[in-house]
């Protein structure tokens, strides 16, 4: 018995995938838990365990293919068993959630068809991303049979259909190439070329996105294209905290932890969230979600692209705690080997560009994320304290609001909460 | 003058294109020398079908008391059955040169001669209302068709009086007593077929071991059997040696599994095949590869020569009107910059005796020895509700299906109106579609058609009414 291991979907918004690299190679035994492959995904780079034991029996996707859908097979592995293991044996590769019978439908088995069940389902029921995908009914049964996935075809029938002497190609230049497969990537618009918006052809170079491009890509889009959204900036005072900073530093300093303004931040914003609950929501259709936790996604740039690794319940947390947590997920998300499940999912976003000097500015917001604050850098300003001029290290923050979630007062409410940690980081200890 | 394409040739394969490129919005040109429609049309399919029809009914009257009825003074016209096989032709004719204008084609009456020039060989035409004319035009397609082969050597070379090629055989005055037919392809079985139901005597001489060779071979068998019930006499696997005309008639040298065997009759019909019109159209001076009679071509119809194209019969086999249509449609739609897809497309192919026979795709000798395991279904039209009603049971529906993956490598028939039926596997074929796609079609009931669900079911062992 062979058993298929699809291409996973390591995280909920995951299509494709790139698949890195391979660990085994055909003929390799592999047990429940062996790594067997990296994959790139729109965020970090994954690994694959095997969940079957077996002996691989075919790599079925080139290692550095791009653009793999997920579900697509990738691999088979020939059972330890051989047959007759019964049916606790391996998950059939059924990735679609199963379909339940009808209510009111007589359970037993309907008369089996006439080649076998699984070829069957091939032609009726299909996976559901091959749905939409015009192929024969051949073509379909072939690619199916080949482990090949419909997607990563381009069809040379009638309307671009998928027929048989497209799979027959694809299946003569196995594994499947990466330049066969034509990344459906789901781009923000349907854009001009270059070319016809006049740029001359040759005078540009063509950097590839990634996947992880390719997600923000779309995600910006349709955050900054279907929230209502508007921004709140405020100025704040630094001279208290950054003391505080020194203090708290030289406290620590045998623990050999080091905190950070933008720790105090973090910090200064999930109390500020605990204090302002209508800020740490989300939208949603059925009504706004508010959330328990101050689950704080922080920005972190990375070669070629952005990530935000998240503190959770950093409302519940000291400030030690917070940088060392912090210190670890900047580092792992630069070396891209966060796990899904440390970057996505948070309340609340903070972006800094302070150390570039930026004053300020608006940030987009993260669905599904009500807020996301944009922190400027801390300069000498003048201000004017009572009826004097003063110096003081100020910083500009912006919040960007989603409206269907929080109006102007709450923002308003939010940052002034926040103003009064950041100037009188002792209110912290309230 | 100048066109944007010119076509030599008018037959289903030029002036089809032709229609096609107008609609594309092609200033096009058409040149023929003898009629609008070509052979197809005036020569072929359409004349014969218009035969056999008269020799069907006349057929039928033998034995009306099958259905209860009767007649007498059974007789038939031979001069008005040819009339009006060529009354069809003339308005089928007729027919195209009212679509040749309603499409805005210049139709030059002349033959044509193609001279090197750029950007396609440049057309001079010898006008049949006299004179020349030079054409050029972008593109060129050789739509020039094919006409009986002849092998003088064995005396196989129509004399227009005793041996027919189909021209002859299209028009005579009366229907010859005793007839030979050399050949058992589709020509020579509709004629064989046709002289039969009015009375002829025919023997059918064929070279290789069963009638309608190209056909699966149990289609064959049934044919010859049903052709033999129907009186029609056969020779298989016999070399003709020599044919000569005698005082009378006509005589045949056959050489018959080693031995020698002398036939004689009244006329002979040479029905050995086609070859191509490839002769004095320049191809020569401008180089165009021509193999044993025919253009050789692409996928696209091209010809060796820039801007010059290629499609039906003189493009090679299978000699079909409906293979003319499609590679000529295809080969303008390339032109026109599209990307036509359809060349997959399988061609059926129909012979239009009594009983038809129709096919499409491989035959199961031909899926096995392209490697493929093998399914095969048969359903006889002597279970089928409508046949039995209708007192037309012979024959059968053999489909022949890709045992690995369900496709339908072939579908070969035999019966009466099967050659209305082929399409709906052509179709399938096309789409590509499996076992589970025809089993799930609804048939409607009661037809003929039915046979071609039960062949499918059967080649799964899930027939239903066997």
């Amino acid at each position: 018995m062979s058993i298929d291991i699809l291409m996973p979907a390591l995280s909920p918004t995951m299509e494709e995938g790139v698949l890195a690299k391979w660990h085994v190679a055909v003929g390799d035994t592999v047990k429940a838990g062996d790594v067997i492959a990296e994959i790139e995904t729109d965020k970090a780079t994954m690994e694959v365990e095997a969940v079957d034991e077996g002996v691989i029996s075919a790599l079925l996707v080139a290692a550095g293919t791009e653009g793999v859908k997920v579900n697509t097979v990738i691999a088979q592995l020939a059972g330890e068993g051989e047959g007759e293991s019964g049916g606790e044996a391996a998950p059939p590769p059924t990735p679609a959630a199963p379909v339940l019978p009808p209510k009111g439908e007589d359970p037993k088995p309907i008369n089996p068809p006439p080649l076998g069940e699984g070829d069957r389902e091939a032609v009726e029921g299909g996976a559901p991303a091959s749905d939409r995908i015009a192929a024969s009914p051949l073509a379909r049964r072939l690619a199916r049979a080949a482990g090949l996935d419909l997607a990563t075809i381009s069809g040379s029938g009638p309307h671009g259909r998928i027929i048989k002497r497209d799979i027959d190609a694809q299946a003569g230049r196995r594994p499947v190439t990466a330049q066969a497969a034509p990344t459906q990537v789901s781009a923000p618009r349907q854009v001009q070329s270059l070319e016809e918006m006049g740029i001359a052809p040759g005078s540009y170079d063509v950097v590839p996105l990634d996947g992880m491009g390719k997600t923000i890509a779309r995600r910006m889009t349709e955050s900054f294209r279907d929230i209502p959204h508007f921004p709140l900036s405020i100025d704040l005072e630094l001279d208290a905290l950054l003391e505080a900073r020194t203090r708290i530093n030289a406290g620590l300093e045998a623990s050999g932890v080091k905190v950070s303004v933008n720790d105090l931040i973090i910090r200064c914003a999930a109390l500020a969230l605990k204090r302002v609950p209508m800020a740490n929501a989300s939208y949603t259709p059925q009504g706004i979600a508010v959330h328990h936790h101050a689950d704080i996604a922080v920005a972190v740039a990375i070669d070629g692209g952005l990530i935000t690794p998240i503190i959770r319940a950093a409302e519940t947390k000291g400030l030690a705690q917070i940088a060392t947590e912090m210190k670890d997920l900047a580092a792992r998300a630069r070396a891209r080997k966060l796990k899904p499940e440390e970057f996505q999912g948070g309340t609340f976003s903070i972006s800094n560009l302070g150390m570039f000097g930026i004053k300020s500015f608006a940030s987009i917001i993260n669905e599904p994320q009500g807020a996301i604050l944009s922190v400027g850098a801390g300069e000498k300003r003048a201000v004017v304290h009572g009826d004097s001029l003063a110096i003081a290290t100020v910083m500009t923050v912006t919040m960007t609001c989603d409206h269907r979630v929080l109006n102007g007062t709450i923002g308003a409410q939010w940052l002034n909460e926040f103003k009064r940690l950041i100037e009188d980081p002792l209110m912290m200890l309230i | 003058m100048e066109f944007d394409l010119v076509i030599i040739g008018a037959g289903p394969g030029g002036y089809v294109a032709a229609i096609r490129a107008s609609q594309l919005g092609m200033k096009v040109a058409i040149v023929e020398r003898e009629a609008l429609g070509g052979v197809c049309l005036n020569w072929g399919c359409i004349p014969t079908k218009a035969l056999l029809k008269s020799g069907d009914l006349y057929e039928t009257l033998s034995h009306l008391e099958d259905y209860g009825l009767s007649v007498t003074g059974r007789s038939y016209d031979f001069t008005k059955v040819i009339e009006r096989s060529r009354g069809v032709s003339k308005q089928l004719s007729a027919g195209v040169a009212f679509l040749m204008k309603k499409h805005k084609i210049t139709v030059i009456e002349g033959t044509a001669k193609l001279e090197k020039s750029t950007p396609a060989p440049k057309i001079v035409v010898a006008l049949k209302a006299g004179g020349t004319c030079t054409i050029q035009a972008k593109s060129v397609i050789l739509a020039t068709g094919a006409r009986a082969r002849v092998i003088e050597a064995a005396g196989l070379l129509p004399d227009g009086e005793r041996i027919w090629s189909y021209r002859e055989a299209m028009v005579p005055k009366s229907a010859p007593k005793r007839l030979l037919v050399i050949g058992s392809g589709a020509i020579g079985i509709e004629f064989a077929s046709f002289y039969r139901s009015l009375g002829s005597e025919v023997t059918v001489i064929e070279a290789l071991d069963r009638i309608l060779p190209v056909e699966d071979e149990e289609v064959s068998t049934a044919a010859k059997k049903a052709f033999e019930r129907r009186g029609l006499a056969f020779r298989v696997g016999a070399k003709v040696v020599k044919l000569a005309k005698t005082a009378k008639g006509v005589v045949v040298d056959l050489e018959v599994g080693g031995k020698a065997e002398r036939l004689e009759a009244d006329i002979a019909i040479v029905a050995v095949g086609i070859t191509g019109n490839v002769e004095n159209l320049g191809l020569e001076a401008l180089g165009v590869k021509v193999d044993r009679g025919h253009v050789v071509t692409n996928v696209h119809s091209a010809t060796s020569v820039a801007g010059l194209y290629a499609i039906g019969d003189v493009a090679g086999p299978p000699w079909l009107a409906h293979k003319a249509s499609h590679e000529g449609v295809h080969c303008v739609e390339h032109l026109a910059g599209q990307k036509p897809a359809n060349l997959t497309a399988p061609i059926p192919g129909c012979t239009y005796a009594n009983p038809q026979v129709a096919s499409v795709g491989q035959t199961e000798a031909q899926a096995k020895a392209a490697g493929h395991e093998v399914r095969v279904g048969r359903f006889p039209f002597r279970v089928n509700g409508k046949a039995i009603a209708a007192g037309e049971t012979e024959g059968f529906v053999k489909t022949v299906f890709d045992a690995k993956t369900g496709a339908l490598l072939g579908a070969h028939l035999i019966g009466a109106e099967v050659t209305e039926m082929i399409q709906g596997f052509a179709i399938a074929m096309t789409l590509e579609a499996t076992e589970a796609e025809l089993m799930a079609t609804v048939f409607p009931h009661p037809t003929l058609s039915e046979a071609m669900h039960e062949s499918v079911l059967d080649a799964y062992g899930r027939a239903l009414h066997l």
